[in-house]
C-alpha cells in the first residue's frame, strides 16, 4: 500500500488540475491557500482545549480563578508544578494511578490472548456453524455494557470470595477485585478484538499454512510461530485501542467496584469534579496525569497504530 | 490440518465463547425478563415498565421522553457531523505535507478520557468570561456569556420562533454544547479510518480523471464518494453505536441534569440510584431494540463481504 500519494506531496495536481503547466509558485501557494487555512484552523481548534488544559495545569491556583489561560502567555514565568505536588500526595492520587496500570495491563493481554485464539479457530479451522457463531459475535459488538451490569453485579456478589488478595490488595474475586475486573473488561473487548484479528488471520496467505501443515507443525505451533509474529501490525492497534477503552473505563469501575481504595483514575477524577467543583487546580492536574500515559503510548505506538487498522477494520 | 479432531476447534474457541456467554449473551436474555418484573424482580408485573417509559409519569425525576429524545439527537447529529468532518479532513490531510502533524493534532482527543475531557470542557465552557474559552471568543465576538451546560433553551433560529411550544424540544443548547464535546473527540477516529480507506484508491485512476478534466469536485462526488462508501458505512455505524450507547460523557459532565439524559444515563440512575430494576431493564431494552437494525445492516454487509471475497 503506498504511503503516499507521490503527486499530492509536492503539491500542485491534487489541488488544481492544470497549473502543471508551469505557474509560478506564487500562484500555486495562492490556490491552495484556502485548503491551509482551513486545515490548519481546524487542527488549531481542535487542539485548544488540550493546551488549555495543560497550561492551566501549570499555573498557580489563584491566578487560575482570576484570569483566562491565555494570559499565562504572558507572564510565563509564573508557571508551577504545585498543582501536581497537590494532586499526587494528598488526594491518593498516586494509588489511582498504579490502580489503573493494574487493572489496565493484565486486561488488555488477556483480551488479545483469548481473543487471538478464536480467532485463529475462525480463520483457519473448519468446524460447523463456524460462520453462524462469528455472525452472533459481530452482532454483540452493539450490547450496550449498561445493559451487562445488572446481571453481572448479582452474578459477582453471590461468587465473591471475601479473602484479601496478597500483594495487590482488594478482593480475591467478585466486587471490589481486580481479578473481577480483569475478567470483566477482558469480556467486554473481545466482540471487537475477535472480529478485529479474524479479518487480520484470515488475509494471511494460506500458502504458508499448508506448507506448515504438511511438515507435520502442530496448530499450536503454527499459531505461535507464524500467525502471532505475522499478525504484529493488528496486535499492536488492537492493543492500543484495548488500552485505551479499559484505561479510560468509568462505568465498569463504577459499578463493579465498591471499595475506593482501588479506584482508577477515571473514578477519583469524577469524585473530584463532584466534591471540588470548580476548583480547576486539581482538577486540571489530575486530568492531565490521566491522560499521561495514553498519549505516551499513542505516540510510541503511532505508525503500526494506522497500519493495523488498515490491515484489519476497512478491509473489503 | 488433516489429523485434527473435531472438538479441537471447540477447545481454541472456548475461553471466548465462556466469556462472552457470561457477561454478554447471558445478561440480554436476563435484562429481557426482568424488564417484564417489578422494581425487586419478584413479581410479574407484565408491560407496565414499558407503559413507565411511553406514559412519562415522573418527568421531573426521570423524564423518559427527553431521554429517548436526546437519544435522538445524539444518534443522528452526532454521527452525520462527525462523519463528515472526519471525511473532509481525510481529504484534506492527504494533501498536505505536514499530514501527520495535522492527523496528531485531531486524533489527539480520542486518546483523553470522557473524564478528562469533561474536565477540559467544563474549563472551556465556564460562565465566567475571564476563565471560559468559548464565552471569552463569544463575548469578544459581540454575543452574550451563556451557561452552556445549563441553558435548556433553544438557539434562537427561524425553526424554533415558528415551531409550536408543545413540542418537545431536543434541540437544547446544553445539548449540542455536550455533542460537541463528543464530536471533538470522536472526529480523530473518523478521520483516521477513513483516511486509510482513501490511500486503497488507485492513484491512476484519479490522475485519469484529472487529465479527463474533471473537477475535483466531480472526482470527489463520481469516484472517491463511491469507492470510500464501504468504510463510510463502517465508521458510520460503528459512531451510531457510539451514539446511542453514549453515556460517560453525559454523566460526568452533567449528571443528565438540565434535561440532558439520554437513556443509558436514566438507565444508570432507574437501576442503581433509585433502585427500580424493572423500569432499568425495560430502558436497557429499549436500548437494544435501537440497536436491532444496526444489527441487520451489519450482518447482511458480512454476509455479502463473505460472499464476494
Amino acid at each position: 500500500m503506498a504511503r503516499r500519494n507521490p503527486s499530492s506531496s509536492n503539491g500542485s495536481p491534487a489541488a488544481a488540475p492544470g497549473v502543471s503547466l508551469g505557474l509560478g509558485t506564487a500562484r500555486r501557494l495562492a490556490a491552495r491557500l484556502p485548503l491551509h487555512l482551513s486545515l490548519i484552523g481546524l487542527a488549531v481548534i481542535w487542539s485548544i482545549p488540550t493546551i488549555a488544559l495543560l497550561v492551566s495545569s501549570f499555573r498557580d491556583p489563584t491566578a487560575i480563578a482570576a484570569s483566562g489561560w491565555w494570559n499565562a502567555i504572558r507572564e510565563p514565568f509564573d508557571l508551577t508544578v504545585g498543582n501536581y505536588q497537590t494532586v499526587l500526595e494528598k488526594q491518593g492520587m498516586a494509588r489511582a494511578f498504579v490502580n489503573s496500570v493494574i487493572i489496565t495491563v493484565p486486561s488488555t493481554v488477556s483480551v488479545i490472548l483469548v481473543a487471538a485464539l478464536a480467532a485463529y479457530a475462525f480463520a483457519w479451522m473448519k468446524f460447523p456453524a463456524r460462520n453462524l457463531l462469528f455472525l452472533l459475535m459481530v452482532a454483540l459488538l452493539v450490547v450496550p455494557v449498561q445493559m451487562t451490569l445488572i446481571p453481572v453485579l448479582r452474578l459477582y456478589t453471590d461468587l465473591t470470595i471475601d479473602a484479601e488478595l496478597p500483594v495487590l490488595g482488594g478482593r480475591i474475586f467478585g466486587t471490589s477485585s481486580y481479578a473481577g475486573m480483569w475478567v470483566a473488561h477482558t469480556a467486554y473487548g473481545l466482540p471487537f478484538a475477535i472480529y478485529l484479528l479474524r479479518n487480520f488471520f484470515g488475509s494471511l496467505p494460506r500458502d504458508l499454512f499448508e506448507s506448515a501443515y504438511l511438515d507435520g507443525a502442530s496448530d499450536l505451533r503454527v499459531f505461535f510461530r507464524i500467525v502471532l509474529p505475522l499478525s504484529m501490525p493488528a496486535i499492536s492497534a488492537l492493543a492500543i485501542f484495548q488500552f485505551l477503552w479499559v484505561w479510560n473505563d468509568l462505568l465498569v469501575a463504577l459499578i463493579l467496584l465498591g471499595d475506593p481504595s482501588l479506584a482508577p483514575m477515571t473514578l477519583k477524577i469524577t469524585n473530584l469534579v463532584s466534591s471540588f467543583g470548580t476548583n480547576y487546580q486539581v482538577l486540571t492536574a489530575a486530568a492531565f496525569i490521566s491522560m499521561a500515559l495514553p498519549l505516551v503510548i499513542f505516540f510510541a505506538l503511532q505508525r503500526y497504530f494506522v497500519r493495523g487498522i488498515l490491515a484489519g477494520a476497512v478491509k473489503g | 490440518m488433516v489429523g485434527r479432531r473435531w472438538w479441537t476447534p471447540w477447545l481454541w474457541l472456548a475461553p471466548a465463547l465462556a466469556l462472552l456467554g457470561v457477561f454478554l449473551v447471558y445478561p440480554v436474555v436476563d435484562t429481557f425478563r426482568r424488564s417484564f418484573l417489578d422494581e425487586r424482580s419478584k413479581g410479574f408485573v407484565g408491560l407496565d415498565n414499558y407503559r413507565f417509559i411511553i406514559d412519562n409519569p415522573q418527568p421531573l425525576v426521570s423524564d423518559t421522553h427527553s431521554a429517548l429524545l436526546n437519544n435522538v439527537m445524539w444518534l443522528t447529529l452526532f454521527t452525520v457531523v462527525t462523519v463528515s468532518l472526519g471525511l473532509i479532513l481525510a481529504v484534506l490531510t492527504g494533501r498536505v505535507r505536514y499530514e501527520a502533524a495535522a492527523k496528531s493534532a485531531i486524533f489527539i482527543p480520542m486518546a483523553v478520557s470522557f473524564v478528562a475531557a469533561s474536565v477540559i470542557w467544563r474549563f472551556m465552557y465556564e460562565f465566567n468570561t475571564d476563565i471560559g474559552t468559548v464565552n471569552a471568543t463569544v463575548t469578544s465576538l459581540g454575543g452574550e456569556s451563556t451557561a452552556w451546560l445549563q441553558n435548556t433553551g433553544a438557539p434562537h433560529t427561524w425553526l424554533t420562533e415558528r415551531g409550536p411550544d408543545t413540542l418537545p424540544r431536543p434541540v437544547q443548547i446544553n445539548n449540542l454544547a455536550l455533542i460537541l464535546v463528543g464530536v471533538w473527540m470522536w472526529t480523530g477516529f473518523a478521520m483516521v479510518i477513513l483516511s486509510a480507506g482513501l490511500k486503497g484508491i488507485s492513484t491512476e485512476v484519479l490522475e485519469a480523471a484529472r487529465v479527463d478534466g474533471a473537477n475535483e469536485w466531480h472526482i470527489f462526488r463520481r469516484i472517491i464518494l463511491p469507492i470510500l462508501s464501504p468504510t463510510i458505512v463502517v465508521v458510520a455505524t460503528t459512531l451510531v453505536i457510539q451514539g446511542l450507547k453514549k453515556f460517560d460523557l453525559v454523566w460526568v459532565m452533567t449528571g443528565g441534569r438540565f434535561k440532558t439524559d439520554v437513556v443509558a444515563t436514566l438507565f444508570y440512575k432507574e437501576a442503581f440510584r433509585i433502585g427500580d430494576f424493572g423500569v432499568g431493564a425495560a430502558l436497557a431494552v429499549v436500548l437494544l431494540l435501537w440497536v436491532l437494525p444496526i444489527m441487520v445492516i451489519s450482518i447482511r454487509r458480512f454476509q455479502f463481504q463473505e460472499e464476494t471475497r
